[in-house]
């Protein structure tokens, strides 16, 4: 049979070789990741509980708890999450079912994709001269979320995107065959087609929102403020309000004194609220690509 | 003969209205966001700013009662200090990953690879910073003996692990575009994989690998919280790794809460988010130039 | 003299700079059905689409000439969609909306305004009836259309097309993706539509032609070489060669 020559077995070593190379590559930063993470979970455990989640900072933050940092990151992943979806989604309809192939279209796609690279800071300076200024809002929960919502508006339009453009052109074909108008066939065809893409995106969204910090830290997030423990009502739209990733910040650079516990269980928690949205994106992503319907 | 109510029609008007002003929002935005930056810089950038001093200067003493100083060359340097060391780390392993990803995996591997490193793109960028500051710095101090962790080396690391996974997944993209017949016809002559990725698909999918490493220098020049946290608060040119710098980004997001509205020191650091703005602006149009090379094929 | 159902004058179509009809003139008469035979890349499929301004949403593409629908210049209809729904199409492959059997035929109905249940009920039966599907599927109506048999799903759209009461039905190749006991049925289900609609069968299947069509039209590269009876045209009384040798497997 074929006996493997010389060079045949050199090719395969070498093949082996780079292989291995690439391998230990990838490794390389995928293993200390998992190694760090380990370690800030050890570091946290002796604070982690429930406790420390319903109850406040106390003692200018150097004790108690996450209540106060974490309602607040809920009302302001929420409040963008209601601004940009909308706007999001129906930006991507544009993109995907009305432009035509013209410099207007370049340009949006173009205006998007350096809207997704703003450097968060100058989003912070933006929603300051903007909304905090401009617009009369005064550092607020309003104005924050509207900075987010800005500076997370591509993730949304580009998961969208990729949801509609996954919908055959034979179906939207079809459905124009017949006499349905362009919104009829996206309406009824296309978007429902499209849940799986845009709730990825919707998630993502959530998970980039809770987790920034510089956008939020000149227009309505705060050092301290005093909340009503266990109220999951605490905040008005025109207040002030704590967050979790602006109190890690804090009380880890800004704060002396702070026992160690405690920046690191804000941190595992931060973290784990961000890598439990993104897994619940996967999981989207995969169940409802199993029941598609064509 | 039944025809739709006129109340539809008109409702489908307005939305098909309303799609297209979302349509064009991010145009808006992005223009809104130079406008308003721009306003409140606008002032002290053409009465009274030196850009003589402004790019050229080192000495940044922004506070100082007798003589105020707003050179930002150091600044600069910092943020180029991070943003190299980064790229130098992240771009190979990147492209590396991307290839292995790629060309090498198993189909399940490939799986969970893919969702390790979109995982590790989620990690908020302060919690980035709070390990540069918990966990590189003390193991900085060990390993190289030096007084502080908190520096060139800490933030380029911290950058490095930032950026990789938007490197890997554009480069992994530009990958998949080269076609599968380059693949099939180079196989079909009898080269290994390691030739077939060295002479076939690096030299077709350079667009998109370049593409992805300058996304990924973007995305290094924009952080702010993890460089705050991690490189330190020293404002000079490094000459080391080991030195403690202050980028552009960490200045505005250090400083600003203290500058009084309307001040002059609030109006620079203004004037460094249009710097940073025009900064990112023409690295991302370059890489969507370059992206649309490969899609266009 | 009756109206043409539909009449063709001087249509020209290009997509960018290559021109795909040049210059086609044709009537089409009501209650006949037409074949419009020809090689792969004719144009055929463009000149349907020009007779429902599908051609509309087709990136590039610049139409010139007059096409009109019942005596009415395309062009100037106050609603398009209309003129869609008067006009039925069936595309070369099955497509099943990804919506139940019963919502894809009612689908269009709706979409045009028609809400009444019992309306919609009647309609769907009478659709699924004259497309011969009723009786495969009239027990699982709330079933995925996407999961019928390719042949099915033509007949689906059969009944789709059917479904907005059209004058003139348009078939482009509808048999490429279906198998031979399927053709049949389909091309009986024309044969008993023909007295109720206007039949336009673009074919590859020369003998389909000769089968089902009164008149045949034959297509080459974007020109109408010859219109004429089905009879002269399957005949060696051509008036053209090339329409003799592409009907007898010369070429094409």
């Amino acid at each position: 049979m074929f006996q493997a020559t010389a060079i045949t077995r050199r090719k395969h070593r070498s093949e082996e070789i780079a292989r291995n190379v690439f391998l230990v590559m990838t490794l390389l930063m995928v293993v200390p990741l998992v190694l760090i993470v380990g370690y800030l979970i050890y570091q946290a455990w002796p604070i982690l509980s429930l406790d420390f989640l319903i109850s406040n900072p106390r003692n200018g933050m150097r004790a108690g708890g996450i209540w106060a940092p974490l309602v607040g990151t809920l009302y302001l992943v929420v409040i963008s999450l209601v601004i940009a979806a909308p706007i999001g989604v129906l930006a991507a309809v544009f993109l995907n079912e009305y432009a035509r192939e013209n410099w207007l279209t370049r340009v949006v796609n173009l205006a998007v994709v350096n809207l997704a690279g703003v450097p968060s800071i100058v989003h912070a300076l933006f929603g300051l001269g903007a909304f905090v200024l401009f617009a009369g809002l005064g550092k607020s929960i309003l104005a924050a979320s509207l900075t987010l919502a800005i500076m997370t508006l591509p993730v949304i339009i580009a998961s969208t995107k990729e949801a509609l453009a996954a919908v055959p052109m034979a179906f939207r074909e079809a459905c124009w065959n017949v006499g349905a108008t362009r919104w009829q066939t996206i309406r009824h065809i296309v978007l429902p087609n499209s849940i799986s893409g845009i709730l990825t995106g919707v998630i993502l969204q959530v998970s980039r929102a809770a987790g920034e910090t510089a956008p939020i830290m000149f227009t309505g997030a705060v050092f301290f403020k005093a909340v009503r423990e266990g109220n999951p009502f605490a905040y008005g739209l025109f207040d002030q309000c704590m967050a979790l990733s602006m109190h890690l910040f804090t009380i880890s650079t800004q704060v002396p004194n702070v026992p160690a516990a405690l920046p690191y269980g804000t941190a595992v928690v931060l973290l784990a609220m961000v890598l439990a949205v993104n897994a619940l994106a996967i999981v989207v992503r995969v169940r409802l690509r199993a029941r598609k319907k064509w | 003969m039944v025809t739709r109510p006129r109340s539809e029609v008109v409702a489908e008007a307005a939305i098909e209205l309303v799609i297209r002003l979302c349509g064009i929002s991010a145009i808006v935005f992005v223009f809104g966001i130079f406008f308003f930056v721009f306003r409140e810089g606008s002032g002290f950038l053409f009465h009274g700013l030196s850009l003589r001093q402004f790019f050229g200067s080192i000495e940044w003493y922004p506070t100082s009662e007798s003589h105020v100083r707003y050179g930002v060359l150091a600044l600069i340097a910092g943020t180029a200090s991070v943003t190299v060391l980064a790229m130098a780390i992240a771009v190979p392993f990147g492209i590396g990953a991307a290839i292995f990803i790629s060309e090498f995996c198993g189909r399940r591997p490939r799986e969970v690879l893919k969702i390790t490193i979109e995982l590790l793109a989620a990690i908020p960028s302060v919690v980035w910073g709070f390990i540069g500051l918990t966990v590189m710095n003390p193991l900085i101090i060990h390993l190289f003996h030096v007084p502080i962790g908190l520096n060139v080396l800490n933030g380029g690391l911290i950058l490095a692990l930032m950026s990789v996974p938007v490197i890997v997944s554009i480069g992994e993209d530009a990958l998949k575009a080269v076609p599968d017949s380059y693949r099939e016809a180079a196989l079909a002559l009898g080269v290994t994989r390691w030739q077939l990725v060295y002479r076939v698909l690096l030299p077709a999918a350079k667009n998109g690998l370049l593409a992805a490493a300058l996304l990924g220098v973007g995305r290094a020049v924009g952080e702010t919280m993890a460089v705050l946290m991690a490189t330190g608060h020293a404002v000079k040119i490094p000459t080391s790794v080991m030195d403690s710098v202050r980028t552009l980004t960490a200045t505005i997001a250090a400083e600003l809460g203290e500058a009084a509205v309307g001040s002059n020191h609030y109006q620079v650091l203004f004037i460094i988010g249009i710097l940073l703005f025009s900064i990112t602006f023409v690295v991302n149009l370059v890489a969507d130039l370059a992206v649309r090379g490969i899609r266009a094929r | 003299m009756r109206q043409p159902a539909v009449r063709l004058s001087g249509v020209r179509v290009r997509y960018g700079r290559r021109e795909v009809l040049k210059g086609v003139s044709l009537e089409v008469r009501g209650h006949e059905i037409l074949a419009i035979i020809g090689p792969a890349q004719s144009g055929k499929t463009t000149l349907l689409k020009t007779i429902n301004r599908t051609i509309d949403d087709v990136p590039g593409a610049v139409v010139t000439g007059i096409v009109e629908v019942d005596g009415e210049n395309v062009r100037d209809v106050k609603d398009v969609f209309a003129l869609r729904r008067k006009i039925g199409v069936v595309a070369p492959l099955p497509v099943g909306l990804p919506l139940s059997i019963f919502d894809n035929v009612a689908f269009a109905p709706r979409m045009a305004g028609i809400r009444k249940r019992a309306k919609l009920d009647e309609r769907v039966e009478r659709c699924l009836r004259q497309a011969a599907l009723w009786d495969e599927v009239k027990d699982r109506l709330d079933s995925l259309g996407t999961r019928l048999s390719g042949g099915q799903q033509q007949r689906l759209t059969i009944a789709r097309a059917l479904s907005h009461d059209p004058e003139i039905l348009c078939l482009d190749e509808f048999s490429i993706a279906v198998d031979p006991v399927t053709t049949m049925r389909i091309e009986d289900v024309l044969k008993q539509l023909r007295h109720h609609v206007t039949i336009i069968l673009v074919t590859n299947l020369v003998q389909q032609a000769r089968r089902l069509a009164d008149r045949t039209a034959f297509l080459l590269n974007g020109e109408l070489v010859e219109v004429n009876t089905t009879e002269v045209i399957f005949s060696d009384q051509t008036a053209d060669r090339r329409t003799y040798d592409y009907v007898n497997g010369i070429f094409g």
